[in-house]
């Protein structure tokens, strides 16, 4: 399917001859996703229909008391502190952003009264403005009104520098009018396709400025409330213990009617993974748990007789491998793997070629992990939209053999492939975790069947992701010819994830390894693809633009996905949750409830 | 005995300071970043890292840090925990009452048998309860707490479904209900931790009587024509326990360390568990102060040790 095409179909539904619901189902046909029809729809000024969750409690409480296990515990409750996914979530139980992501990728309203859109005129066709009308009547816990105060004083309070704010990327770059108590324009100083960023989803929750005011900048730390949250969410706060225990109670002005369902939250933190998937599955101790890594065999064990189930999620983790085009092993101007360098082998296309065909993503799917993963041949693979038809994976060693063999590799005494004096020889690293070893042992024995040979490496995880400059085993250093790892996408947008492949974000000295291009391979047309979609309006030449980098990326095979991951979490089986795979776990707990 | 004090705590704050400096070197050698987490977040860009590094002083010279801190210390200010942004203190005094209650039962527990059981096997060496209470102490001090802590689980939870096994800081009942709950959840975790010590402790109390009872003057007060019970109660117990008493008082530490583990296994919010979390999360000020802290224990233990042996023996001068 083409862009024509869209356009002809969007076209049909503006004439009423398609339905919303038959155009979701035709692109769905093709793999687009809802999300991205949505998108699509409404970038075209196409009313939407809000998808709903089916919420069946007819009054609010009477559910008794919510127990969620959060193994990796939150540590603070000021969410624009946040350092990690745990301290968000927590945030989340208090606090609401304007609106936040569906599983499809649709933007539901918390604190908006609609979701701006085209069709509305609250989003400016230049693409330059967003208007956000607030949902009127809404109380803070403390009882005083949610109005549009809030909303500029969060910008401020996370743009500030001196606040140390972990969302300032979110705030800084955008300016906000208040228009009247319950409106406010955000302005973008380019024209921003991507609108749904600020006062959205995780980094969006809104803190009330009647609290927070005395405690902006350089006094944000000694804010009371960076501990006690005082939120607009269906949940208000009892106590909290960092690391330890977080409880709440039923918001009984919650702004939703008939919820929410339970009378008290507890979140409870501490210990592992798979004893936190025990506590939900086996013995039913804890509601819900997040965040299992656990490997999908031991899952499934408790889950026989259990009572509690695993649910699967799908996001836009990527587990991946990456081959180095430049020399790792030599140093220049006090860098290794500089761009200035190339790889003596891993630059020769065959040889990338044949190592993909080594891959044999099919096994590592099925036996390492299950329904955690689902074997992809692409770097971007939700939302459905923006994944390229185009690349495919296979796990074949005769062929990789006979690319080598064309390309003029030839076997030597000791079965190692070498051409002009380099051979075939790589050093393998990843993080230490069990998953991640077994992987690569299935990549070595291919490769050895194929005449190359890998020596595998592990560095710990807390290693590998630090960004400590003077460490030569980080990720971002990647001083080594192949390295695996997950890369997150958080928003159902990849621009920022598409950052990775571009050339002025390659990771070296001068940037401190900071660079977003870890791989340091760059295409002057995926920059060029990259700086037009960050500029254009139009969604299918946007997602043409997203897919043609991803292809040029896959398809040069500097990028080697392996699968896309899946979040896991687990869940009682009397309880209704409702997951999303673009938000936060907890990011619409005001509806769970137990049938 | 006042001068003697005051000089064993003289002494004890150069090996305090000594201690911080090598506790402080290690940390500031060992990798890792209390960011990390942002590292692999594409929504956060890398200069907010950068920027949070710089405004809590991570990217400072180890030793203008070391010095920093030290000043802090003097001070009474224990520093902020760069992973929650709230005081070092605040957060250790939370977690210190779980951490006393199950250490504190545990000891309890593990005397409450050692002391029977090892006395009653001495006063009867080689008889069939000696050799029972000998095999059950080598089992129960060559399993470690992190193994009998997973078996309970798995025995009493799993299979049995009789006790919870994630430990509630906060439990919502009240009255006599509050207080079973309470039980009921220690039991496991005091058991693991209890049962370890009393093994190795029952070991100690019948050496120790077996050292005692063979004496002349036991024989003595037995040929007086004295009761079997008050043989032992009043001649032999009193003086084998004197080194019993201070090997307590010195294993304090290493159960606070044994702890650790324990509590992670149980979500004890102790400060066992906080110190895992903190080390996990590369954040420097919580792991110095709950190391510190634990550093104290060894050597006001050390001293409560030394004052007791005095104190029990008075053939010990203070010198």
């Amino acid at each position: 399917m083409n862009e024509t095409e869209i356009h002809d179909m969007v076209a049909d539904v503006k004439e009423g001859k398609l339905s919303r619901r038959g155009f979701m189902q035709r692109l769905a046909a093709f793999g687009v996703a809802a999300p991205t029809a949505w998108h699509i729809l409404d970038f075209h000024g196409v009313a939407q229909a809000q998808s709903l969750t089916a919420y069946k409690p007819t009054k609010a409480g009477g559910g008794g008391p919510l127990k969620i296990l959060l193994w990796q515990a939150p540590t603070l409750l000021n969410p624009h502190f946040a350092i990690g996914t745990k301290d968000q979530e927590g945030s989340r139980v208090f606090y609401e952003p304007l609106a936040g992501w569906d599983t499809d990728g649709n933007l539901i309203p918390f604190l908006a009264a609609e979701i701006p859109s085209r069709e509305n005129g609250s989003v400016s066709a230049d693409g330059l403005s967003v208007t956000w009308k607030l949902k009127p009547n809404v109380k803070w816990h403390d009882g005083k009104p949610f109005t549009a105060d809030d909303c500029l004083f969060t910008a401020a309070y996370a743009a500030d520098p001196a606040t140390a704010a972990t969302t300032i990327g979110t705030y800084k770059d955008i300016k906000i009018e208040k228009i009247n108590d319950l409106t406010i324009k955000i302005t973008f100083a380019k024209p921003t396709p991507f609108w749904a960023d600020a006062f959205v989803g995780a980094a969006g929750m809104i803190l009330p400025k009647h609290i927070f005011e005395p405690f902006k900048g350089a006094a944000s730390r000694d804010a009371p409330a960076n501990l006690r949250p005082v939120g607009t969410s269906a949940y208000k706060f009892i106590d909290f213990k960092p690391g330890d225990i977080l409880r709440g109670e039923r918001n009984a002005d919650y702004h939703i009617a008939n919820q929410p369902h339970f009378d008290t939250i507890e979140v409870k933190g501490g210990g592992d993974a798979v004893s936190a998937a025990r506590a939900v599955i086996q013995t039913g101790e804890f509601d819900y748990a997040w965040n299992m890594q656990v490997e999908d065999e031991i899952l499934l064990r408790m889950e026989r007789g259990g009572r509690g189930k695993a649910i699967p999620v799908s996001s836009g983790n990527i587990e991946f491998i990456m081959l180095n085009t430049t020399d790792p092993w030599t140093e220049v101007d006090g860098e290794r793997s500089s761009v200035k360098t190339k790889h003596p082998t891993l630059t020769d296309p065959a040889v990338r070629a044949a190592i993909n065909l080594l891959i044999d993503r099919d096994s590592v799917q099925r036996f390492i992990y299950g329904r955690g993963g689902r074997a992809t041949a692409n770097f971007v693979n939700a939302p459905p939209r923006y994944v390229s038809p185009n690349m495919k994976y296979e796990f074949n060693i005769d062929k990789a053999n006979k690319i080598l063999d064309d390309a003029g590799w030839v076997r030597g005494a000791d079965g190692i492939r070498a051409k002009g004096g380099n051979k075939l020889k790589y050093v393998y690293q990843t993080s230490i975790n069990a998953p991640r070893q077994k992987n690569q042992a299935i990549v070595k024995q291919a490769a050895q069947r194929a005449g190359i040979d890998i020596e595998l490496k592990s560095v710990t995880a807390s290693v590998f992701f630090s960004s400590d400059v003077a460490n030569p085993d980080t990720y971002s250093k990647f001083y080594c010819d192949m390295q695996m790892y997950t890369t997150t996408m958080l928003q159902p947008d990849p621009e920022r994830f598409m950052l990775q492949l571009v050339s002025w974000e390659i990771a070296n000295k001068d940037n401190k390894w900071q660079g977003r291009n870890i791989s340091r391979y760059s295409s002057a047309e995926a920059d060029a693809a990259f700086r037009e979609a960050q500029n254009s309006l139009d969604p299918a030449r946007r997602t043409a633009l997203f897919i043609r980098m991803n292809d040029i990326f896959c398809g040069e095979n500097i990028i080697v996905p392996v699968l896309a991951r899946t979040r896991m979490a687990a869940s009682s089986n009397n309880l209704v949750v409702q997951p999303s795979g673009w938000d936060l776990d907890l990011w619409m707990l005001n509806a769970w409830f137990r049938p | 005995m006042g001068t003697y004090l005051v000089r064993r705590l003289l002494i004890a704050l150069p090996s305090l300071l000594g201690i911080s400096v090598v506790l402080f070197t290690v940390l500031a050698l060992a990798p890792g970043d209390p960011f990390e987490e942002m590292a692999t977040n594409p929504n956060i860009p890398p200069e907010v890292r950068l920027a949070l590094r710089e405004k809590f002083g991570i990217d400072d010279p180890v030793y203008l840090r070391y010095f920093r801190w030290l000043a802090a210390m003097m001070q009474g200010d224990w520093g902020f925990s760069f992973a929650s942004r709230v005081d070092v203190d605040t957060l250790i005094l939370q977690r210190l009452p779980a951490t006393i209650f199950v250490i504190g039962s545990s000891q309890i527990l593990a005397l409450a048998i050692a002391l029977p059981v090892g006395i009653y096997a001495a006063t009867r060496p080689y008889s069939i309860f000696d050799q029972i209470a000998n095999t059950f102490a080598f089992i129960g001090f060559s399993l470690p707490t992190f193994f009998t802590g997973l078996l309970f689980i798995l025995v009493f939870s799993i299979w049995l479904d009789w006790l919870p096994f994630v430990y509630r800081s906060d439990i919502s009942a009240t009255g006599w209900r509050w207080y079973w709950e309470q039980i009921r959840q220690a039991i496991m975790p005091v058991m693991v931790l209890g049962l370890f010590q009393a093994a190795s402790y029952t070991r100690y109390v019948r050496s120790a009587v077996l050292d005692v009872i063979r004496l002349d003057y036991v024989t003595t007060a037995r040929a007086k024509g004295l009761g079997e019970k008050t043989v032992v109660v009043r001649h032999v117990v009193r003086n084998a326990l004197i080194p019993v008493v201070t090997l307590v008082a010195l294993q304090m530490p290493t159960v606070f360390g044994g702890a650790i583990v324990t509590e992670q296994i149980f979500r004890i919010p102790g400060i066992g568990s906080l110190l895992i979390s903190a080390i996990l999360a590369n954040d420097t000020p919580v792991i110095m102060a709950v190391t510190f802290v634990f550093a104290c224990l060894v050597v006001t233990f050390n001293l409560i040790a030394d004052v007791l042996y005095g104190w029990l023996d008075p053939r010990i001068a203070f010198r």
